[in-house]
């Protein structure tokens, strides 16, 4: 963003004709990248999707050694940080600097407990033995149990690395907007990082049913 | 099936070099006869034309979809093997192809067999994927780690027929090499009573390694001990204790002994211990040989090879 | 419609130092360091390429080892494919000439611009640091478990670099569409844009749907290297077979990066040396959006022979014949814009007469390949070389060069040397062919592909190769003597010296930074040629 004065908006980029081509351009290339995010993180679901329907059994096993309640918190957390992420572009949207900066900070609030949880859950599939390599113990078909805990860690662990960069962003956003960058008339960095955030809350809204939730429905076969 | 294969190849050279040539020329004609004359000259204006826009799709259209009737019928002759075949077993490694016939034989880098006969191929890799390619033949296939490829043919003149690795495998990839030695019947013969190695066939093998790896302490030939009998197992289905049925083919054998756990019969514990790393790719082709020839007799034959609905309640 | 040569300020004059060049956001520039950089990424994948056709002089494996050979083959396809064929056109005439031809000051996104050819750089350098440090043998398409569980060789070095200059690619695309939606200058409508902008969205379209996948196939394949993760490895219960799902999902769409983008350029050459519009218009942009749409379903014909089901084998090889349909409506389109245009013989348009050969063997030689009959036979030999190369040399890189010569008097505003401009495209068309169509006969006689060493019945044809090869380097060398010359004593170049139609030939050569004087507003069809 050129640097002007911090309570004036940037000034239209140069390239563009107006401040309404300038967003709908940003929006639309958002939108673009996200799709590639869908098929970045695609390729790894198509893989567990493969895996999956060839070992139903073991998925199921090895599904039920993560604790549905840290990922069911894990998922209102993230729900809610996708909440205060909309109040944080609507507050934007209305130029009302101090709410701006409050939801931002509750969405990265949120976000850093997103993240701790998923280090507690970490933690304890260390101490279980669950981590693919020399020291992974299970009772059962431990190859394919050992071949969804690898897919667990790499999806998970992509996600948790978008979280990461997404709270990056945040913070970056938080000091603009308590510089008062963003009024009515410009707030387009709030509009799609928003994107972004949601995005990554959805990618973990398809990861937690199908990683945590195979055959919890109870039915004894 | 070269032959076949061959016919088509033509076709589609001809194919291409009618378009190449019409195009090129028609190109090379507007070239010369519309070559500018003055400075300033532009073309006609002309801007399309629906009647040649359909003409030229539709007749590439119809042409490309005879070409892949015509292929689809060889590639379906190529991959349905006939009923009876002499089953040969290849196993690939980094950098060499070794080949066990049922009776026992093994060959190293060759393959004999006798001409005018239907030879199917089933395939394994110990390592990485190869590719077993007989350019005279106009075919190949990949062979894989961890899973059973086939690939059939039968050979139509005695020769001597390169064999390559098609599928790049490391540094030796090119020395991966080998021959296909198709022989008249007489010759044939006269080959296999002479060659070395002979006396225990792949079966036999296979038996004496299910007595030393203690197979049978659990899977008795009659009765039904800790393991469901493998009597008349081979091609037939079986129920699983996740209430599936699958047939028991190749890739079924070798899983349950590699991996037991995967695939639990119905009506049994989880106990068989994992024998991958302790059978090699040869002997678990012996053991299936000698699976395939427990066939049931009128006296122990199920159909399926379980149990029915047993006592114990399903593992979970 | 030659405006004259005024000494106005323009973007190459438009600051001297390094930084303005390194630090610039002028897609001009941008396209410009591009152009620096694939052509040395070009230099170095030509070298690999001339040792293995020197090695492949003999039967023998006698040149180098085994393992440099296998370094060698799969170097020379990594360099070339990623950072040479997929960015070339896109990058340096995409972006030169992307906004200018639909009348805009720069793309939509400068800054990714830049940063799109600082990742390529960085991906680049990450690449020759493990060519520094061996290289790597996996083949350019690091089939598993060799490259998971085997390879000795530096791959995942290799990995990130391609992983890297992957993300170079996607925002290019982005950039590319965002544009071509957002920036048109007023009564610039979709058709009235040239085809050269039609190509290039669709290539954008391929670069952001099929990047990503094999940005994170590359990454399960590094981290199953360094964590010892199963998900390619039958050991641990993994399938190898699903790398090769995934890396042909990106990988044949990203044949279609490299040819879309050539087409586009043909089309402005067909018109501008025949002086006339292209025929059929619509149906040479709808066929760009079909090929990039049916170019995603086709993947798996490059695996008939991998244990692929008979159906979906089947259902591949439908649709391969079926991609082919537009392609060859392209050719026929653009072979009827000649019939009653005006044509001369520059050395572009010699170009354009070399892809139209070229790209009809190559293309037609697909549909043998999509035959799964005869691919049984021919797949993993040098028939599949000499039909990749057909399309990505013969017709691909003629483009490239083809468009290189018609822009450079707008690029730089100097004209080169016609004659020899002249002689290197029909040098390079002779030892093209000499260098490859040997290789679809020896490909059917049975040598395989990859391979250092080879039974001596085919050592004939790899002599003709070989002595192709040389006769192509020729070719490719000259260029680089005459356009250096044409850079410090060339003539100035008027502001359209072809007589073309287009908006780019309606601003100065070479270009003020904003683009045009004053904003164009459109009001003509495309190459409206005919008075």
């Amino acid at each position: 963003m050129s640097g002007t004065h911090s309570d004036e908006p940037p000034v239209l980029q140069h390239h563009f004709d107006n401040l309404g081509q300038q967003f709908e351009a940003s929006s639309l290339g958002m939108w673009l990248f996200l799709v590639t995010e869908i098929l970045f993180f695609g390729g790894l679901f198509t893989a567990y999707m493969v895996y999956r329907m060839a070992y139903p059994e073991a998925f199921a096993e090895a599904s039920h050694h993560l604790n549905i309640v840290l990922g069911g918190t894990n998922t209102a957390v993230l729900i809610g940080s996708s909440l205060t992420m909309a109040m944080a572009v609507y507050a934007a949207q209305q130029g009302d600097r101090n709410r701006q900066v409050l939801f931002l900070v509750l969405t990265m609030v949120l976000g850093l407990v997103f993240l701790g949880v998923k280090s507690v859950e970490y933690s304890h599939k260390f101490a279980e033995g669950l981590v693919p390599g020399p020291n992974f113990r299970f009772e059962g078909d431990a190859i394919h149990a050992q071949l969804f805990f690898s897919l667990y860690f790499v999806m998970t662990g992509l996600h948790a690395l978008h979280m990461i960069i997404g709270i990056g962003i945040m913070a970056v956003l938080t000091a603009f907007a308590w510089r008062g960058r963003y009024t009515r008339r410009y707030h387009t960095p709030v509009e799609v990082s928003g994107l972004y955030w949601h995005f990554v809350d959805i990618v973990w809204i398809f990861l937690f049913p199908l990683l945590y939730l195979i055959d919890r429905h109870g039915a004894v076969r | 099936m070269a032959p076949r294969v061959d016919a088509l190849y033509y076709f589609l050279i001809a194919v291409t070099a009618f378009f190449t040539l019409l195009v090129a020329g028609l190109v090379i004609y507007f070239a010369f006869k519309y070559r500018r004359k003055l400075k300033d000259d532009a073309g006609a204006p002309i801007h399309g034309s629906m009647w040649l826009e359909a003409a030229w799709t539709i007749i590439p259209l119809i042409i490309v979809l005879v070409i892949f009737g015509w292929s689809s019928s060889i590639f379906f002759s190529m991959a349905r093997p006939p009923a009876h075949t002499l089953d040969v077993y290849v196993v690939g490694k980094q950098w060499m192809w070794k080949f066990q016939h049922p009776d026992g034989r093994m060959e190293v880098n060759e393959l004999h067999v006798p001409v005018g006969v239907d030879v199917k191929l089933t395939m394994t890799s110990q390592d990485v994927i190869h590719d077993v390619y007989v350019p005279n033949f106009r075919l190949k296939a990949d062979v894989l780690p961890g899973k059973y490829t086939h690939m059939w043919f039968k050979a139509t003149k005695p020769g001597k027929y390169h064999l390559f690795c098609a599928e790049y495998c490391g540094t030796n990839h090119s020395g991966m090499v080998g021959w296909i030695i198709v022989q008249e019947r007489a010759e044939y013969e006269q080959w296999l009573a002479g060659s070395l190695g002979q006396g225990t066939t792949m079966a036999q093998a296979g038996e004496k390694l299910f007595k030393d790896l203690a197979c049978s302490s659990c899977h008795q030939t009659d009765t039904i001990g800790r393991g469901p009998t493998l009597v008349g197992l081979y091609s037939n289905k079986v129920n699983l204790d996740s209430g599936s049925t699958v047939v028991a083919d190749d890739a079924y054998l070798r899983e349950s002994i590699t991996n037991p756990r995967a695939k639990v019969v119905a009506g049994f514990q989880p106990v068989m211990p994992s024998f991958q790393g302790l059978v090699s790719e040869e002997a678990l082709l012996q053991l299936l040989e000698y699976i395939k020839s427990l066939k049931a007799t009128p006296s122990n034959a199920t159909g399926v090879v379980s149990p029915p609905a047993p006592a114990s309640p399903a593992k979970k | 419609m030659d405006t004259p040569v005024t000494p106005h300020s323009n973007y190459l004059t438009d600051g001297y130092t390094l930084k303005s060049w390194l630090l610039t956001r002028d897609h001009k520039r941008i396209g410009l360091l591009y152009l620096f950089s694939v052509t040395s990424f070009f230099v170095l994948g030509a070298f690999f390429a001339a040792v293995i056709r020197a090695e492949l002089l003999t039967p023998a494996g006698d040149l180098v080892a085994s393992d440099t050979y296998n370094r060698l083959f799969t170097m020379h396809g990594v360099v070339m494919v990623f950072f040479f064929l997929i960015p070339a056109i896109p990058s340096v005439l995409g972006n030169f000439l992307v906004p200018i031809m639909i009348g805009a000051k720069d793309l939509a996104f400068p800054r990714l611009n830049l940063l799109s050819w600082y990742l390529y750089t960085f991906g680049g350098l990450f690449t020759l640091w493990a060519l520094v440090n061996g290289g790597v043998d996996t083949g350019w398409t690091f089939y598993t478990p060799y490259s998971s569980s085997f390879s000795n060789s530096n791959v995942a070095l290799v990995i990130v670099g391609i992983f890297i200059n992957g993300f170079s690619s996607i925002l290019t695309g982005l950039n590319f569409i965002v544009t071509i939606h957002k920036m048109r200058a007023p009564g610039m409508t979709w058709f009235r844009m040239p085809l050269f902008v039609w190509a290039h969205y669709a290539t954008g379209l391929i670069m952001v749907l099929g990047t990503p996948v094999i940005a994170i196939t590359l990454v399960m394949v590094a981290a199953e290297r360094l964590l010892h993760l199963g998900i390619f490895d039958p050991k641990l219960g993994g399938d190898p077979v699903l790398f090769q799902h995934l890396f042909w999902f990106y990988s044949h769409p990203a044949v279609y990066i490299m040819i879309l983008p050539a087409m586009g350029v043909m089309s402005e050459l067909v018109a501008a040396f025949s002086r006339k519009a292209i025929f059929g218009y619509q149906f040479v942009a709808f066929s760009s959006l079909a090929i990039a749409a049916l170019g995603f379903l086709v993947w798996g014909h490059h695996m008939f022979v991998s244990s692929e089901s008979v159906y979906s084998a089947m259902a591949f090889s439908l649709l391969s014949f079926l991609v082919a349909i537009p392609s060859a409506v392209k050719v026929f389109n653009w072979s009827a814009t000649m019939y009653k245009g005006s044509i001369s013989f520059e050395a572009p348009m010699l170009y354009v007469f070399g892809f139209i050969g070229l790209f009809m063997i190559g293309g037609m030689t697909g549909l043998f390949l999509a035959a799964i009959a005869v691919d049984v036979h021919v797949t993993d030999t040098y028939f599949v070389v000499a039909h990749f190369h057909y399309i990505m040399v013969g017709a691909s890189i003629m483009m490239f060069m083809g468009g290189v010569h018609f822009w450079w008097p707008k690029i730089f505003g100097k004209l080169y040397h016609e004659f020899w401009a002249k002689v290197a495209a029909v040098t390079i068309f002779l030892g093209f062919n000499l260098t490859f169509f040997p290789q679809f006969i020896v490909g059917y006689l049975g040598m395989p592909r990859r391979y250092h060493a080879y039974p001596p019945e085919f050592q004939l044809w790899n002599i003709l190769s070989t002595a192709g090869a040389t006769v192509l380097a020729v070719g490719y060398a000259m260029p680089a003597f005459y356009l250096l010359h044409s850079l410090l004593k060339g003539k100035p170049a008027p502001s359209n010296p072809w007589g073309a139609k287009g908006l780019e030939w309606e601003t100065a050569s070479p270009p003020p930074t904003h683009n045009f004087e004053t904003p164009p507003v459109v009001t003509e069809p495309p190459y409206n040629y005919a008075k």
